[in-house]
């Protein structure tokens, strides 16, 4: 898959609406990218979008890799329908409510319907106001309508999404736009998958979309209980660079994915993800993580008996806003480098993960 | 359903000490089930056979109570709390041991109220030395909060509404079922949900049910300077669409909808903002379970006085009679 | 004893190796069976008396540490703490660095160099860093590599009466026990696990427990003594000299009151003395344990412990002694 396919990818998948909980139309796309690559596709009874590639392993039983990626996105949902037809919510996922003022949502209510976020005009308001803290509670979202319209569309727990076009950038081959977190890991998972297809690999591959990780990691894990995979590599987004932040807070733009290394993360598994790198000379960045990941990956290293885990991350920035933004030649890198490590794996490096 | 649930609300089980409302829940329960059976944690389970997938109906019994950490050389008991209760109710409270010792609680002398917190709590059961105090209580042992039932017109007052009010919904579905079933159905009395959804997790895990659905109370917007939340009490039962623990299967959750509609019960959408019910725990067992809640509207959650609607608890019968009773899609 | 070799291994969340190597060692020759699993759990089976209840002790082999997370162009190496430490204790200590030891010092500003509302300020991590004595990046990066696990360089020492002093007690105290347990002769039958990643929420002790599916468990614990000046005895929590401290609830487990009355139980019947632990904070292995397939009856008995979660503890050899007789106790009333 080249660039350019990429980009069209991931620009449909950071359009698409699929806020924790209510991930139905992302999972389509999704489904819809890899079908070509894969054995079959098929969802879970929690929901997560499992995409399966048979391996050429003929020993009995076959080993698999799981390769996830959380597919839901940040958002909010209606909470009450006021007198005058506002929307009143609260978030889903960690939203910060200074970045939507102004900001444009789609409200999933009996019709897609369009809404914003108000903000009053800065002349109405004193200085004082525009000073303090601002919370969720005091936001609304305007839909044009009265109470009666509104409550004839919009009930109490109908979903939010943001509403933002994804945005090509002129410079640099970055993509900007919502849900890049974690929309891009799912689009590494499908560069994968095409680097996959018709090249030979002993292993059986899962390329795994979960839900709910916004919410508290909930798709992987049932997703790990299900598959019980040999290992699992959770691919997900981590901070680009920004100016008086350094490593390892941030990450350069360009410069490759980040392997994750700590307690979360299998030794032996991320020594060969980096030899993987190295040996094709694919750039990579390391990224310690002393404790809680926040990622599938915490979930997966202690389901059942233990799963053998690593991370690979791409670096972004303005996590959990409408405009995060990545570089695309960090993503292909992801995609191929999962690609090139499920290629070398075979039974006695699995069958040596187990016990350390 | 009201005797019933005052028995419910002034029995004795805080978190980690269900024995004495676990008995009580199994006698009422065992001639309308096929079997009861319990486990390592002490959860009751009361299971009508039928076809699979299995419905599992979980309302825990477990309450709000405090733990002894210490008693002193004249008697007077320190105290840690077990689940969510705020150090200042207590004050003046009484709480009432497994052996039906009650004692009254107090504090130290503070300068400002602010200064209240658990450290200056302390128990006084009567007793003029730590040897007497010892005789009836020891360090580990569990209080619940002291406090009689009582009917205010339309509405139920006591502690413990959380959740025995929803153990007493259990028990009365039971009661009604019909002979025949479209699915097995197991009612599941949990424990320890209130210090963190742990019985359950195991439950669950035990029952591997097709489906789950948690019965339990949830907060209310309809009082003085509330914070914002779109339920009221006597409006009838809440299915919950969000909370902490959880976002509702939308099958369920559209489902429990259909069922309220089609039987003319009147309902309310929940979505609360912090908390979470044993739902929260069964949706992501194992290879996870399509799950929801019916929920309680009650004023004063995790106080000595939770109020919840006479008419609300009916309907919240009637609607889990019919989920249980009907064929799912 | 084998607290004093234990204690002296570096053994930091996610990085248990060298205790996980010293205690199969131990265990080589011993009619039991050892096996480990994909995060490092060694799991240990002694057949004998009441082998058949399926009762299991778990003690946690990591300790908390630090992780180098970057390399400064001085030479200098930033770090992250790994689990809970009081930053306060971190600065002028020794520690060891990677896994060939490579000896280094916390060092901060030095005070000279201070204003005051600086010095009037305990350190904050981010202030301070690990020397090793390299010139330069290039130099430090020969001998150091970003991940690399940091561990206290304390050496365990007797001291006062019958006390003992040194590192990681949390939980090494516990491996020690359950160690004397599966090495004596005709002692009672358990499984053991001797757990990874206790200190960043309790993760080796839940696939542990998921692998043997007891039906009761046990942990063993360091667990924090605060018998020092100024504190009431009630909120001491433990005291050194009185025994094993037996929970009665935390914050990950209410323990199970058919396990605590069987452990008061054992110890009344066996004179051995114990005490309760008065605080109903902090987290165990034995929580993640209690929720395990379809739960699990649990409790815990700890080793008392001065200054836990710092460079170097306290524990008076009677109490250990003691934990061992209280848990042998425990294990043969179940037999």
């Amino acid at each position: 898959m080249d660039e350019k396919a990429l980009q069209e990818v991931l620009m449909e998948l950071s359009r698409t609406a699929g806020v924790s909980g209510q991930e139905g139309d992302a999972v389509a796309v999704a489904s819809r990218c890899l079908q070509p690559f894969v054995t079959k596709v098929e969802r879970d009874r929690f929901g997560n979008l499992i995409a399966f590639k048979q391996g050429e392993e003929t020993s009995d039983p076959p080993f698999s890799l799981v390769l996830a990626a959380h597919i839901d996105e940040i958002g909010a949902m209606v909470t009450k329908v006021d007198e005058s037809g506002f929307l009143r919510f609260t978030g889903i996922g960690g939203i910060d409510p200074r970045v939507l003022l102004g900001q444009a949502v789609e409200v999933h209510g009996r019709n897609r319907l369009k809404g914003v976020i108000g903000a009053l005009a800065p002349h109405l308001l004193t200085e004082k106001e525009r000073q303090k803290e601002l919370k969720m509670e005091e936001l609304y979202i305007d839909i044009g309508f009265d109470e009666a319209q509104a409550t004839e569309q919009v009930r109490v727990g109908d979903f939010v999404s943001l509403a933002q076009a994804p945005l090509a950038m002129q410079a640099g081959g970055c993509i900007s736009g919502k849900s890049l977190d974690n929309r891009a890991g799912v689009a590494a998972l499908i560069v994968c998958a095409a680097e996959l297809a018709g090249v030979r690999h002993r292993c059986n591959v899962y390329f795994t979309a979960t839900l709910q990780e916004e919410v508290g990691l909930r798709g992987a894990i049932t997703a790990a209980y299900g598959l019980v995979p040999d290992l699992a590599i959770a691919v997900d987004v981590t901070h680009g660079e920004w100016p008086g932040l350094s490593y390892p807070e941030v990450f350069e733009l360009g410069k490759g994915p980040a392997i994750g290394l700590g307690p979360n993360f299998h030794p032996a598994l991320t020594r060969s993800l980096e030899d993987s790198a190295r040996e094709n000379r694919f750039p990579y960045q390391v990224e310690p993580v002393p404790g809680v990941s926040g990622t599938d990956a915490w979930v997966f290293q202690v389901s059942r008996e233990g799963i053998p885990t690593a991370l690979l991350s791409v670096p972004l920035r303005y996590m959990h806003t409408p405009v995060e933004l990545l570089n695309l030649d960090d993503l292909l890198n992801a995609g191929r480098l999962l690609a090139v490590f499920a290629r070398r794996l075979d039974r006695p490096f699995v069958e040596g993960l187990k016990c350390i | 359903m009201e005797s019933l649930i005052k028995d419910l609300s002034e029995a004795y089980g805080p978190s980690g000490e269900e024995t004495l409302v676990r008995t009580l829940l199994e006698d009422l329960i065992k001639e309308h089930v096929d079997r009861t059976f319990t486990d390592n944690l002490g959860n009751l389970f009361a299971l009508r056979e039928g076809p699979a997938p299995l419905l599992m109906v979980s309302a825990h019994m477990d309450e709000i109570g405090v733990i002894v950490t210490h008693i002193d050389e004249k008697g007077f008991i320190r105290l840690a709390p077990v689940g969510g209760l705020l150090p200042h109710l207590l004050v003046g409270q009484r709480l009432r041991f497994k052996d039906g010792t009650v004692g009254t609680v107090y504090h130290e002398k503070l300068k400002e109220i602010k200064e209240l917190d658990w450290s200056k709590l302390y128990l006084d059961i009567g007793a003029e030395s730590a040897a007497a105090a010892r005789k009836r209580v020891e360090v580990g042992d569990l209080a619940c909060l002291h406090q009689p039932f009582a009917v205010l017109g339309e509405r139920y007052l006591g502690k413990a509404m959380d959740d025995r009010a929803g153990c007493a919904i259990l028990l009365e579905v039971a009661r009604r079922l019909p002979p025949e079933l479209p699915r097995s159905v197991c009612f599941v009395f949990s424990v320890q949900e209130e210090v963190g959804l742990r019985g359950a997790i195991t439950a669950a895990y035990r029952l591997n049910p097709g489906y789950g659905l948690a019965v339990d109370v949830t907060r209310v917007g309809d009082t003085p300077e509330a914070p914002l939340m779109d339920i009221a009490l006597g409006k009838g039962p809440a299915i919950k669409v969000k909370d902490s623990s959880m976002i509702s299967h939308p099958r369920v959750r559209g489902f429990m909808i259909d069922t309220a509609v089609a039987a003319g019960i009147p309902y309310q959408l929940e979505v609360l903002e912090r908390g979470g019910t044993d739902a929260g725990a069964i949706h992501v067992s194992r290879e996870g379970v399509p799950s929801g809640t019916l929920s309680i509207p009650c004023r004063y959650v995790h106080t000595p006085s939770e109020m919840v609607d006479a008419g609300d608890v009916r309907h919240a019968a009637a609607l889990l009679e019919k989920l249980c009773a009907t064929p799912w899609p | 004893m084998y607290l004093e070799e234990l204690s002296n291994l570096p053994g930091v969340s996610g990085d248990e190796g060298k205790v996980r190597r010293a205690i199969i060692e131990l265990l080589n020759g011993q009619p039991v069976r050892v096996g480990s699993d994909s995060m490092g759990n060694v799991l240990v089976r002694k057949e004998g008396r009441g082998g058949s209840t399926r009762a299991m002790l778990a003690a946690h082999m990591d300790e908390v540490g630090l992780m180098v997370i970057s390399i400064e162009k001085n030479g200098l190496l930033k770090f992250k703490a790994v689990g809970g430490i009081d930053s306060r204790v971190l600065v002028a200590k020794t520690v060891r660095v990677g896994p060939d030891g490579i000896p280094g010092v916390i060092g901060g500003k030095a005070v000279h160099l201070q204003k005051e509302a600086e010095w009037k300020k305990p350190y904050e991590v981010e202030q301070l860093f690990i020397d090793i004595g390299a010139k330069n990046k290039e130099e430090a990066e020969k001998y150091v590599k970003i991940g690399a696990y940091v561990s206290f360089d304390t050496g365990f020492a007797a001291l006062g009466d019958g006390c003992c002093l040194g590192k990681a007690f949390d939980d090494r105290a516990g491996c020690a026990a359950i160690l004397e347990l599966l090495m004596e002769k005709d002692g009672p039958g358990f499984d053991a696990a001797f757990t990874v990643q206790e200190e960043v929420g309790a993760r080796g002790a839940r696939v542990a427990a998921y692998t043997l599916k007891p039906e009761r468990a046990l942990a063993l614990e360091g667990t924090a003594a605060a018998d020092t000046p100024g504190t009431a005895k009630e909120k001491s929590s433990t005291m050194l000299g009185c025994g094993p401290a037996v929970s009665i609830m935390d914050r990950s487990l209410i323990v199970n009151r058919e396990i605590l009355q069987q452990i008061i139980k054992a110890g009344e019947n066996a004179g051995v003395p114990f005490q309760f632990r008065r605080f109903t904070g902090g987290g165990t292995d034995a929580g993640a344990i209690a929720l395990s397939r379809e739960g699990v009856k649990a409790g815990v008995v700890a080793v008392p412990c001065r200054y836990i979660h710092s460079p170097l503890s306290i524990l008076k050899e009677s109490d250990y002694k003691q934990t061992v007789n209280l848990v042998r106790a425990w294990l043969e009333s179940l037999a």
